[in-house]
């Protein structure tokens, strides 16, 4: 059976998201895929360009509208739906954005939702993580229909460049509804590697004491070229923004290097951090559960330890 | 009347440390101590407080699953909840499921607001509330940390990747909640005395002319691959040792 593979590009506009690229290596685990990237924009020309350099990509579709201008689930579903009907799987990344839309698809075509694709075994046959990823589930879809699942980005690595897919305009007749409105987003800009794709990351706790303490973090990544993370409660007491939270509720990341920094490992900031290649722990307490996962754990105070590997690099 | 839905679902506490069945059929539930999803506990807050400011009169708590669940929904009507519905349900509820059933009741009570949990923290799906946003074609909003009520829309602030979105939609709708919205209360022994006389309605899956169906069949369960036990350095100076040899540094 040849898979038909619909994946939604996640952008912001004019740079492609690299969870796309992540989709689109999932979506390569399923049998003959054949896979179509569909860009939802008011202007999708940019983007479009840069998905179809993606290696494994068949074909580029755009979804051209002004109320496309901002990523609104309700917006989106329907068009995506509209154009859904020749596809045996429709992915998107299990990214807030992924997580928000792809339930809604799911739910006008009817279809089951597999949540959090960490492997594919077969075109109806999946494996995700449930109970904050202190379990592994396999679920099998009935082959009847449509699968809409979203792609746990941290267990894909990205898709290569050197693609050359060619890049179609798709027209669709639907009514889209103007009861959601966009009003703003605000984000930190910041010159740090972007945390879910960043090879390096250096996450502070509770322990850090202030958004002053995190400081000390900024400057050892800054060091280190890492981008930096936080615990729930580092994001709850207010020395972080949310957007570095990692873990169950934040992001799930994997990468080369991941440095805990006064933080106790709780399983729900763990889940976040399964597939990093190396775990690093500093903290006073040599009780702390994340010295369980941690590959080189150092027991001591942090605010002596940090000012001390930054003198070291 | 103004009235705000909440869905609450039943879930393994988060405290507890799962354990996969040596058969593979599920997890160790026996017990084990059960909880309201911690999700759902910040919907029901954040409905209560929108009640005591006056913005809603009535808050109906819901759930859909087996008779146990009755307990989380005495727990919700001492926290404030004004009546529960119970629609009885056995087997794992699918999202879709669960969205039709929570529809069914958004029919029947005419809410101007449903408030869910952002997911449940057993089945991790976070699908729910955008599921039954899709089926009653109203707004959604999931995620959001801080709720806005006015002139019959509400204003949400969203934590996303990016950082934080706000959006405005058109009442009702339907609001999924993350953990930093508001710190739900604690139950106070008078309450829970309280809660036992009001209102709670038990209905089934098939009087609402819904179709328990599971489209995903549970294949097997696994633990996750555990992790080797790593080293232990004892100061900065080893450590920098350590990551360079790991080619790291
Ligand atoms: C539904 C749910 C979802 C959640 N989602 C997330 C999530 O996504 N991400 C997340 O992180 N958490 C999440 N949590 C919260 C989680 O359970 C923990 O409460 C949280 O991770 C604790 O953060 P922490 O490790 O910074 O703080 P703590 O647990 O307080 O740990 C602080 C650590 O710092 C150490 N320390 C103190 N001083 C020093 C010092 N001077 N030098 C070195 N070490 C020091 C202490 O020994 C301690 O181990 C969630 C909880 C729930 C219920």
């Amino acid at each position: 059976m040849t898979a038909k593979i619909l994946i939604i590009a996640e952008h912001d506009g004019s740079k492609l998201n690299p969870s796309t690229a992540r989709c689109v290596t999932c979506a390569c685990a399923l049998p003959e895929a054949q896979i179509t990237v569909v860009v939802c924009a008011a202007e999708a020309a940019a983007v479009a360009a840069q998905v179809a350099q993606l290696a494994g990509v068949g074909r580029v579709l755009t979804l051209e509208h002004p109320a496309n201008a901002h990523a609104l689930a309700a917006v989106q579903a329907p068009q995506v739906v509209a154009i859904a009907a020749p596809f045996t799987h429709v992915l998107g990344p299990s990214t807030t954005f992924g997580k928000d839309l792809m339930a809604r698809v799911a739910a006008l075509l009817d279809a089951p939702q597999v949540s959090d694709i960490m492997a594919i075994e077969s075109p109806t046959r999946f494996r995700r993580p449930v109970y904050a990823g202190n379990a592994i589930l396999t679920v099998e879809a009935s082959g009847e229909g449509k699968v809409v699942g979203t792609v746990r980005t941290a267990s894909f690595e990205a898709a290569a460049g050197g693609g050359s897919a060619p890049i179609e305009k798709a027209a669709v007749e639907v009514a889209l509804p103007t009861h959601t409105r966009f009003v703003s987003v605000s984000a930190a800009r910041s010159d740090r590697p972007d945390l879910q794709s960043a090879a390096r990351v250096i996450s502070g706790g509770r322990a850090l004491g202030s958004a002053e303490g995190f400081k000390l973090l900024y400057s050892l990544a800054d060091k280190l070229g890492a981008a930096v993370g936080a615990s729930r409660a580092a994001v709850d007491a207010g020395y972080a923004p949310n957007e570095m939270q990692v873990g169950q509720t934040g992001k799930i990341i994997a990468p080369e290097l991941y440095v805990a920094i006064g933080i106790s490992g709780a399983i729900q900031h763990l889940t976040g951090i399964k597939d990093a290649r190396t775990i690093v722990a500093i903290n006073k307490d040599s009780e702390a559960p994340i010295f369980e996962v941690a590959d080189i754990g150092l027991v001591g105070d942090l605010f002596q330890i940090v000012p001390e590997i930054e003198r070291l690099l | 009347m103004k009235r705000i839905l909440v869905g609450i679902k039943r879930v393994v506490d988060y405290n507890v440390r799962i354990r996969v069945k040596p058969d593979g059929s599920g997890v160790v539930t026996d017990g084990v101590k059960m909880s309201i999803n911690p999700f759902d506990e910040i919907a029901l807050e954040e409905a209560l407080r929108i009640k005591e400011r006056g913005g809603a009169e009535e808050v109906v708590v819901a759930t859909i699953g087996p008779a146990e669940t009755q307990q989380q929904l005495r727990t919700a009507l001492a926290m404030g909840a004004d009546r529960a519905l119970h629609v009885q349900a056995d087997g794992i509820v699918e999202p879709l499921v669960a969205a039709r059933a929570l529809l069914k009741l958004v029919e029947r009570e005419q809410p101007l607001l449903v408030i869910l949990g952002k997911q449940a923290i057993d089945d991790d799906n976070g699908q729910t509330g955008q599921v039954l946003a899709a089926l009653w074609n109203r707004p959604q909003a999931t995620y959001a940390s801080k709720l806005e009520l006015k002139d019959g829309t509400a204003r949400v602030t969203r934590e996303v990747d990016a950082g934080l979105e706000t959006l405005e939609v058109d009442l009702p709708a339907v609001i999924t909640t993350d953990l930093r919205l508001n710190e739900p209360r604690y139950v106070k022994l008078p309450d829970i005395m309280k809660a036992k006389k009001k209102p709670l309605e038990t209905l089934t899956l098939s009087a609402l002319g819904v179709q328990q169906r599971q489209q995903l069949k549970v294949v097997r369960f696994e633990p996750p691959p555990q992790r080797q036990k790593g080293i232990k350095v004892r100061d900065a100076a080893e450590l920098v040792d350590a990551l360079k040899k790991k080619g790291l540094l």
